[in-house]
């Protein structure tokens, strides 16, 4: 068995027992850092894959970004998580049944997969050869290029999710003394000082 | 023994059904589910690149791209609603969510 197979297998039970914990585990902060455990090993079956730019980027914007996301929003809730993980076993048979059936159903879609000549005719973008064109270079050279309107179309997309978050958290508290940048720039030296001549021995 | 598409397409229908069947049984917390939903996008990663490289078509990879920023995006806005939610109600569970104003 070489080392590619182990690796494989490791990383596979890794993200499967990681899903299966995310799942099951009792507190919500769990469950985030087994999900930062999911997918440090789907980023390590992508470099499997030779996807290495994609394995980095997973590591960058899911472990970095999102999973600490959920984090904040998990430690800064004051909520009870084990009261809402109550009546979880009454779900658990029909859960089991219907996962059950799917994975049922995707077996049998993917256990008579066969790729025709008509499919490998058909490929928009062919990976050069890896010992020329590394990962990283051939996956820009296609996506400024070919993709290039969807690629600001994902960039408009993060626009508009990073203006609704902000939008719905914002929030203006009355009572609150904050720094009014408008109202400092525009202050009128002649509203704000005033001349007075103080006579000598006598004071104002 | 060699490692081929069949596998790599076994983790992850696997890792769908797992997310799939966390909504079910998580069905009162709404950050548990944002997470098995964040799951299935990563099953559904593991897809596109296990086919982008047994195919050598580049494409799968650039779509892996897209799907991860409309995860990240959808991460955010859920956690925004979400934060907005406890804010107004005080509660996270699905089933006090019905109220549809305010």
């Amino acid at each position: 068995m070489g080392f590619a197979v182990f690796a494989f297998y490791l990383f596979a039970s890794a993200v499967v027992a990681s899903g299966v914990m995310v799942v099951f585990a009792r507190s919500a902060v769990h469950s985030v850092l087994w999900l930062v455990l999911a997918f440090f090993s789907s980023a390590g079956l992508f470099v499997l894959l030779g996807a290495e730019f994609v394995a980095m980027i997973m590591v960058i914007v899911y472990v970095g970004a999102v999973a600490v996301l959920f984090l904040f929003v998990v430690m800064m809730l004051d909520v009870d998580f084990v009261k809402l993980k109550a009546g979880m076993s009454s779900y658990l048979p029909v859960g089991l049944l219907i996962a059950l059936v799917l994975l049922v159903q995707l077996g049998f879609a993917f256990g008579s997969w066969e790729v025709t000549d008509v499919a490998l005719a058909q490929r928009s973008a062919v990976t050069p050869d890896r010992a020329e064109v590394e990962n990283t270079m051939a996956l820009g050279d296609v996506l400024y290029t070919q993709y290039v309107l969807v690629f600001q179309l994902a960039g408009l997309i993060l626009l508009v999710a990073m203006i609704g978050a902000i939008v719905l958290t914002l929030r203006h508290r009355p009572g609150v003394k904050r720094q009014k940048v408008l109202d400092q720039m525009y202050r009128d030296p002649k509203a704000a000082i005033a001349m007075k001549d103080v006579k000598p021995g006598q004071g104002l | 023994m060699t490692v081929g598409l069949e596998h790599y397409l076994t983790v992850a229908a696997i890792l769908f059904v797992i997310g799939i069947f966390g909504i079910f049984i998580n069905r009162k917390n709404v950050i548990v589910i944002l997470m098995s939903v964040e799951l299935m996008l990563l099953a559904v990663n593991i897809n596109l690149v296990a086919f982008s490289s047994f195919l050598d078509d580049l494409a799968g990879q650039v779509f892996t791209l897209f799907v991860l920023t409309v995860a990240a995006a959808e991460a955010a806005i859920g956690l925004a609603v979400l934060v907005c939610f406890f804010r107004n109600r005080g509660t996270i569970a699905v089933e006090d969510a019905n109220v549809m104003k305010g």
